[in-house]
């Protein structure tokens, strides 16, 4: 249908043109010279460079940590969606438009927030620390900061999908009588995976790439707090820039592919849901 | 994808009695405290600490923190690239809007694709690009050099960078939103002698504006707020390259935690601002839908069954 109809209206060779040099110039020719360059190492140089044991520790932090940080928000996120949508209670109106507040908040203030909080003698680390929990220039700070920027991903990709989840069929089932955990389990639960899902993997890669905040909380001390992106901007500063290139082409096709993952969960969670 | 966040439109459809579909009394006010807790911790808490943080030393030290040259002289550049940004961004994004709502052509969804891609590049990554591209060893260094242009470590290598990662919020927001106001009252101003340009400003332009406010509120949030990319891009010279967040970076390693708060109290400000826009929006978009929806209910009513749903609004729910 939309074929003949668009026709009429002006402007398309002005607006695609525009797109795509912009595109062009922002976006597609950067990442390229980002590859091209890479391409300057041979692949064994390219292999040793990435996979050194510093590099190493900096992935398995990096993932590891976001991995953790969106398991949490999976769980805490679900909690959190359920009960805006299907309770009411004081403070729901305010607590609901708060949850974009990790989006909204440059991450600079994020980390620098997080870490005072967390600091033995912030308003949470006073009685954390001497408890043994140092939220503070530890891994453990990397996943709180991973957790904060990734929560409102898990919360408003599940939101919509509760809202418009049919109630009749809870209703069915509990007429035909199954208990609120059975039906939970059996009817709820399955309808909800595929999106609860899809929001882990969004709140997960938005965590891989986080830098902002982490700066701030973890240390940054090499093989114990130092994430990969801050690798990359430490290798620029002793000007190895092959380097920095090699450990940015690995986390630039890395995140590539959760790009393509996501794209696939969401068709697979849209499916679901007609 | 790493982009942003949007609360969709809340469509209860049905409003279906809720016996035998409640949780126990117990259970549910568990949940509740749950994420009340969850909410406290890591909503609340950073939040109000900032303010707290930003006045522990008093109104006094607040105010020489901010009206001090260098914290002064990041304001002034902050604003300053958001206002360059924002602006090429919706030029940008009212263009790839109309040519992908409102025509077909192959490789839209592959150009739609590209278009989200920066939301999924690591800041950093996207700031060495551009080192790559434009530093002294990068492909047009020695050109630039020659020409006496500087990008790196200067004021347009921070623009650039924040191009980058703000680049598809406003396309990315006005698209739905596009394609779901239907092009009969573009090509009824068509026929009736409207110019291009006319229908654009007049019918087009108008029919958008929240949608396009929307995406511009969030544009310049992330604007203002970029660290990781321009980072990478800035140099860090004190008084000139540094904005808003890296001064407050700079504060903070100089152990000045109180005056790094000044200047964050500053932004977490912004924040709010766009929260509350965001959801003022939101809050408009949601009536304009059930308004829109009652209106084609009477109007189904009156006329042939074919007319389809008028989808106004956008409806995306995630990034």
């Amino acid at each position: 249908m939309a074929a003949q109809r668009f026709r009429v209206l002006p402007g398309f060779g002005l607006t695609m043109g525009f797109t795509l040099f912009y595109l062009s110039a922002i976006v597609i020719i950067p990442i390229a010279a980002l590859f091209l360059k890479s391409f300057q190492l041979s692949w064994a140089d390219f292999w040793r460079v990435v996979t050194t044991d510093r590099a190493m520790a900096a992935y398995k932090l990096t993932f590891g940590a976001s991995l953790i940080a969106a398991l949490i928000n999976a769980i805490f996120g679900t909690i959190l969606a359920w009960v805006l949508v299907r309770y009411t209670f004081p403070g729901k109106k305010f607590i609901d438009a708060l949850v974009d507040f990790p989006f909204a908040l440059p991450t600079a203030v994020a980390g620098l927030t997080l870490s005072n909080l967390f600091a033995g003698n912030g308003w949470l680390g006073q009685f954390l620390v001497p408890l043994g929990i140092k939220g503070a220039f530890t891994p453990l700070g990397v996943i709180i900061a991973l957790t904060f920027v990734g929560m409102p991903f898990a919360v408003r990709t599940l939101q919509p999908v509760l809202e418009n989840l049919d109630r009749g069929v809870e209703e069915v089932a509990a007429t035909l009588g199954a208990g609120r955990l059975r039906t939970f389990v059996k009817i709820i639960a399955p309808t909800l995976l595929p999106t609860i899902i899809t929001g882990f993997a969004l709140s997960f890669a938005r965590a891989v790439g986080e830098y902002g905040s982490i700066v701030f909380i973890s240390g940054n001390k090499p093989f114990q707090t130092e994430i990969a992106p801050y690798l990359i901007v430490f290798r620029l500063e002793e000007y190895d820039y092959l380097g920095a290139t090699a450990i940015a082409a690995v986390l630039l096709v890395i995140s590539f592919v959760i790009l393509a993952v996501i794209n696939y969960l969401e068709s697979w969670a849209g499916r679901y849901q007609r | 994808m790493a982009g942003y966040v949007k609360r969709s439109r809340q469509t209860n459809g049905h409003t279906a009695s809720k016996g035998g579909t409640e949780e126990s009394p117990f259970f549910k006010w568990l949940l509740i405290t749950v994420a009340l807790l969850f909410s406290i911790l890591f909503l609340l808490l950073p939040l109000v600490n900032v303010f707290a943080q930003a006045l522990s030393k008093g109104w006094q030290a607040y105010w020489t923190a901010l009206s001090e040259p260098d914290a002064w002289a990041a304001i002034k550049l902050t604003l300053l690239v958001a206002a360059i940004t924002v602006p090429l961004n919706v030029v940008f994004g009212l263009a790839a809007a109309w040519a992908i709502a409102k025509f077909d052509f192959r490789g839209k969804s592959l150009l739609n694709t590209l278009i989200d891609l920066p939301f999924s590049v690591s800041p950093v990554v996207a700031g060495l690009m551009y080192v790559l591209l434009f530093g002294l060893q990068g492909y047009f260094g020695r050109w630039l050099a020659d020409h006496e242009i500087k990008i790196i470590f200067a004021v347009p290598g921070i623009v650039i960078a924040t191009i980058f990662i703000t680049f598809p919020f406003v396309a990315r927001e006005l698209i739905p939103v596009m394609q779901a106001t239907r092009s009969e009252q573009e090509q009824a101003a068509l026929t009736l002698g409207a110019t291009g340009w006319q229908t654009f400003w007049r019918v087009t332009l108008p029919s958008v504006k929240w949608g396009l406010l929307y995406g511009i509120i969030l544009c310049n949030a992330r604007a203002m707020g970029e660290f990781g990319a321009v980072s990478v891009v800035s140099g860090h010279i004190t008084g000139q390259t540094d904005t808003m967040p890296l001064r407050i970076e700079k504060l903070y390693q100089e152990y000045n935690a109180a005056a790094a708060f000044a200047i964050a109290s500053l932004l977490a400000l912004l924040a709010l601002l766009t929260l509350g826009i965001k959801t003022f929006l939101e809050w408009k978009q949601e009536r304009d839908y059930e308004r829109a929806q009652r209106a084609a209910e009477s109007y189904e009513d009156s006329t042939a069954p074919t007319s389809r749903e008028p989808e106004i609004t956008a409806v995306r729910s995630q990034p």
